[in-house]
């Protein structure tokens, strides 16, 4: 599962920092997350809708007891076809104690990249905003972008926070 | 074997330092919160020495020493009064109930140590 | 070995805690007239404790006020003192000041120093007053010679009501009588009975009596002959007390050294039961003039003497308590006799403090042999919150587990799997019981709010010049402690608006023909599955046109057809306030609307009724507990929600000719004689259902914070206690509702907040239906 992304020997004694990250698809681009925020991955399962919520907002499950929201990303940032079958994937991250899903096109691989690899972003690269974005890497001759993950989904633009002052 | 005392106390906090301070010494502390207590504790355990305050609900520290002097068991053990006042009324009627002696609180728990250490050695 | 002291912080400052408020519940409830010796004697064993943990932990400021406390609070327990409503007030403000200073250790906070002087010297100045003759002063036991005087010599009778001493001797009594003489004798005043060696009993009595009463009393009881009396005078501090101990004497010595010694004052003679002879001299000859007389019969250096402290405690009872001599005396602990056991632990001297103390940090090795043993109340047992709320949720989770397993046994054929069925059944049973019971632990009765009012509907009638009668009923009724400790703030608001507000100033309320002293009722009871608790004054009542002209002022929309209790609902308005003067106890529009949020937020409502001229009662409905909740299932579409049950008043399927269509009003349902505005929920909530017209589906009247609506959904699934869940843990507040739960099936089921529905209804059934 793991050759086509691979790009640091294991075996080489490692002496540059290096993170690992979880990658995973929307659409025809590749993400990759700070694998340390990431909780569980599991299938989709029914949500329960919330009312007077954006769409890419699905709703709420419950996980072993907790109530945790579900955003699909694919919806939030117009990537992938919106279907939803046994394949697609949930990712529950852990985000400074606050636990929350979102949906994507599918979940590729952990990797560990050394700092030194990753490029700073120009621009526009991708259809998440630059601002969520930490940087670049070049893996396979396909472009990772890395999301800062927590940042995102704490924006307001996700909406799954109160605004404070409101 | 670690030598057991009777610490008798209506004073949660107090009764905590003195058990603490005399566990960590290497005693086995049974603790109780009034002269009835103590009174019950005391029946239902083997002790080398007793530690009561006076002033306590349902049965103050002398009533408690009395009752303790009546009972067979307890007709040698040791006991001295925890007690606020030195003074020489409240020795004479610690003595008048069967103590054999007194400690002024506050006492730190040092102190108490020591006179632990006097009273039934280690 | 050093010990950490602060360890024991905790467990003393919670302690305090409750002994101070015991002490107040026991000084706001105490009859001046008759005051009860056992709440005395608890009062006083409240500071008595506190002083000695205080000092033990080195909260100095705390055991000096308590010091002071204790010594006032014994010599009215002692019947020295009377009780006056002015030692309440200064007790009550030197508990604040306890509280003031525990907060101070216990955060840092700065305490207020000058009053805390302040309080210092009005306590000292109550004991040490004129309040009382001082009869504390007979500190050392000396009646002088003359003490032997016999009886009907005795001193004059004393000026009335002035507190007298006496030593009275009896020869001659056996403890029956002794006991009976005791009882008499405390028909005076206080009594002291003390047995001496010799058969003697001596009563050390204290009153305003003379003696020739007592002496007629002891007739009752004694042979005259065998009666002496003496009066203690106040001061004798210029005698001393000695202690003469001499280890050997032959008998006929011990005579001759009481006759010589007699020379000097007074004498009495105890055997030590180690065998050692003490003589107690009291006399105002020095140390050595005592050796002198004593060296006629014995050698110098076998006689041991020591001063008594001069500084002997105020209470101590005069020549009634045999004198003590310590073989073992070191500063604060002493042994009377020295005890065999340890081995050269205890030798006779009486200085030899160091023999031992060397050993303890030698003897680290039994160190982790015992834990130290926690508190052993035999009664109760403190756990954390957070442990308790664990097995809340866990029971929660359980209740959910167990209702998923029913769920699916249900749909297993009854026959084929009746031993299964029977014991979902029985676990089903057992999980309530078990649920139930977790719940009970967080269970705290009302009077832990209640408790703190008393006082402060005293302090503030007083300051406000009014008269009230405060009265509580339902203490006992339990309520969740989460909900207990949050209802606080409202309810002190609540109260302080019906003293301010509410009741008038005694001329007023004499003008209106009614009794001067005004009456607050603070009250819980259970109703059905909640609380409620009211607060209730027989006060003026609110004014109707004034608070709808206020609100015409603020801009509030307001019509002269409002029903009384949506006008009274005005006055939760932020800024919102209708007092005639601002005082600086209530009355600046600030709170109504705090009251109202903090009371929503705890998922309860607050009701008004009032009757101008005869009073309010606020009315204050909370869940039992904010983990559960009973509910009626409802469906819309795909979705389940769920509906607090205390706040539907009745569900109905409208008949066509009920609904009627009001112009930019929506639609409305005429039940009862009222016309109701009907809320779709699937338009508030843009939720997609089959069921468009309220004929078709079922509509649930609602009422909350005295406003009534029909909320339209499809249908009803059923009613079942769910666990609450929050939304915000993990995500945000939705409006309209107040959270979430886990349904038998594992789903989520989002839980109404029924006073928001209400209000967001009012602004978006228009144009709903055209």
């Amino acid at each position: 599962m793991s050759s086509n992304v691979e790009t640091v020997d294991r075996d080489a004694p490692e002496i540059e920092a290096s993170s690992e990250y979880l990658t995973f698809v929307l659409g025809d681009e590749f993400y990759g997350l700070d694998i340390l925020k990431v909780q569980e991955i599991r299938g989709y399962d029914a949500v329960t809708k919330i009312a007077n919520t954006p769409d890419f907002i699905k709703g709420v499950i419950n996980l072993r007891g907790l109530i945790v929201p579900i955003v699909d990303l694919r919806i939030k940032f117009n990537l992938g076809s919106v279907t939803y079958d046994a394949l697609t994937v949930v990712i529950i991250l852990n985000l400074g104690g606050r636990v929350a899903g979102i949906v994507v096109d599918g979940v590729s691989d952990v990797m560990n990249l050394p700092d030194n690899q990753i490029r700073v972003v120009p621009d526009i690269v991708a259809s998440i905003d630059t601002k969520y974005i930490t940087g670049l890497a070049t893996v396979e001759e396909k472009m990772l972008v890395l999301v800062d993950i927590e940042h995102l989904m704490t924006s307001p633009e996700m909406e799954l926070t109160d605004v404070v002052g409101d | 074997m670690s030598k057991t005392i009777l610490a008798v106390d209506d004073s949660g906090s107090l009764r905590q330092m003195v058990a603490f301070s005399l566990t960590t010494a290497g005693y086995k502390v049974v603790q109780a919160v009034d002269g009835v207590d103590g009174l019950n504790k005391a029946k239902d355990s083997v002790v080398d020495l007793v530690l009561t305050d006076q002033n306590m609900p349902n049965m103050d520290g002398l009533t408690l020493i009395q009752n303790l002097r009546g009972l067979s068991t307890y007709a040698k053990v040791p006991i001295l009064m925890l007690t606020t006042e030195s003074s020489d009324e409240m020795k004479a009627k610690g003595k008048a109930a069967g103590a054999n002696g007194w400690l002024v609180k506050p006492f730190d728990p040092k102190r108490l140590i020591d006179v632990v250490h006097k009273v039934i050695g280690e | 070995m050093s010990i950490d002291m602060s360890q024991f912080y905790q467990a003393f400052f919670e302690e305090s805690e409750e002994l101070l408020a015991q002490a107040e519940h026991l000084l706001l409830g105490i009859d001046l007239n008759s005051p009860d010796s056992e709440e005395l004697n608890a009062i006083f064993r409240a500071a008595h404790s506190i002083k000695g943990g205080a000092a033990t932990f080195g909260m100095t400021d705390m055991a000096e006020i308590t010091h002071v406390l204790e010594n006032l609070l014994d010599r009215i327990r002692k019947n020295e003192m009377v009780m006056t409503a002015d030692h309440v007030d200064v007790f009550l403000a030197a508990k604040d000041m306890l509280t003031s200073q525990l907060e101070g250790h216990r955060s840092n906070a700065d305490v207020d120093r000058e009053l805390q002087e302040e309080i210092k010297r009005k306590l000292k100045a109550f004991s040490e007053g004129t309040a009382a003759p001082a009869p504390a002063v007979a500190a050392v036991p000396a009646p002088v010679a003359a003490s032997q005087t016999q009886a009907p010599a005795a001193p004059a009778p004393a000026a009335a009501g002035q507190l007298k001493h006496y030593a009275v001797s009896i020869a001659k009594l056996n403890d029956k009588d002794t006991e009976n003489l005791k009882a008499e004798l405390s028909l005076l005043g206080t009594v002291n009975a003390t047995k001496q060696p010799d058969g003697k009993v001596i009563f050390d009595v204290s009153t305003e009596d003379t003696a020739d009463t007592i002496t007629t009393i002891c007739t009752f009881i004694a042979d005259a002959e065998d009666i002496s009396i003496s009066e203690e005078p106040a001061d004798s501090h210029t005698k001393g007390q000695y202690y003469v101990v001499v280890a050997e004497l032959e008998a006929n010595d011990i005579t001759h050294m009481q006759t010589e010694l007699t020379l000097l004052g007074k004498v009495e003679y105890i055997k030590l039961s180690n065998g050692h002879h003490q003589f107690s001299v009291d006399t105002e000859d020095s140390e050595a003039d005592i050796l002198s007389v004593c060296s006629f019969i014995v050698s110098p250096e076998l006689v041991k003497i020591s001063k008594q402290s001069a500084a002997a405690p105020a209470s101590a009872p005069a020549v009634a308590a045999p004198v003590v001599k310590a073989a073992v005396e070191e500063e604060g602990f002493g042994l009377f006799e020295p005890l065999p056991t340890p081995a050269a632990a205890a030798e006779p001297k009486p200085q030899a403090p160091a023999v031992v103390a060397k050993k303890p940090e030698t003897a680290p090795a039994k160190k982790e042999a015992e834990k130290p043993a926690t508190n052993s109340e035999n009664t109760s047992i403190r756990v954390g919150v957070e442990k308790v709320d664990q097995l809340v949720n866990l029971v929660g989770e359980l209740v959910i587990t167990q209702a998923m397993i029913e769920q699916r046994v249900g749909k297993l054929d009854p026959i084929a799997n009746e031993d299964l069925v029977n014991s979902i059944s029985q676990l089903t049973r057992n999980t309530r019981d078990l649920q139930e019971a977790v719940m009970s632990i967080r269970m705290m009765p009302m009077d832990y709010v209640f408790s703190r009012f008393p006082r402060m509907v005293r302090d503030l009638a007083a300051k406000l010049g009014k008269k009230v009668d405060f009265i509580t009923q339902g203490a006992a009724t339990e309520l969740d402690k989460g909900l207990i400790e949050r209802i606080i703030d409202p309810l002190t608001h609540l109260v302080r608006n019906s003293i301010d507000h509410g009741i008038e100033i005694p001329t007023k309320r004499r003008a209106s023909g009614k009794n001067e002293t005004g009456r607050l009722t603070l009250s819980a009871s259970n109703r059905g599955g909640n609380i409620v608790i009211e607060v209730t004054d027989d006060g003026a009542g609110l004014d109707r046109e004034r608070i709808l002209s206020k609100a015409r002022q603020n801009g509030l929309p307001v019509t002269e057809t409002m029903t009384d209790s949506e006008v009274w609902q005005l006055i939760f308005a932020p800024g919102f306030s209708t007092a005639e003067v601002v005082t600086d106890v209530s009355g600046r529009g600030v709170g109504m609307d705090v009251v109202k949020r903090n009371v929503s937020a705890m998922g309860g409502v607050i009701d008004i009724k009032s009757t101008l001229g005869f009073g309010s009662t606020m009315s204050i409905s909370l869940p039992l507990t904010l983990a559960i909740l009973d509910g009626m299932s409802v469906s819309l579409g795909t979705s389940i929600y769920v509906v607090p049950l205390n706040l539907i008043v009745e569900t109905m399927q409208p008949r066509m000719q009920d609904i009627k269509t009001v112009t930019g009003e929506g639609l409305m349902i005429h039940v009862r004689g009222e016309y109701l505005p009907i809320i779709p929920l699937y338009a508030l909530f843009n939720q997609d259902t089959e069921i468009m017209h309220p004929t078709e589906g079922v509509l649930l009247i609602l009422e909350a914070e005295g406003k009534k609506a029909a909320l339209f959904v499809d249908g009803l699934v059923g009613q079942q206690q769910v666990v609450i869940k929050s939304l915000e843990t993990n995500f945000k507040k939705i409006q309209g509702v107040s959270g979430a739960t886990i349904m038998g099936d594992g789903s989520v089921a989002l839980i109404l907040d029924v006073p928001a529905i209400i209000k967001m209804g009012q602004n978006n059934t228009q144009g709903v239906y055209q």
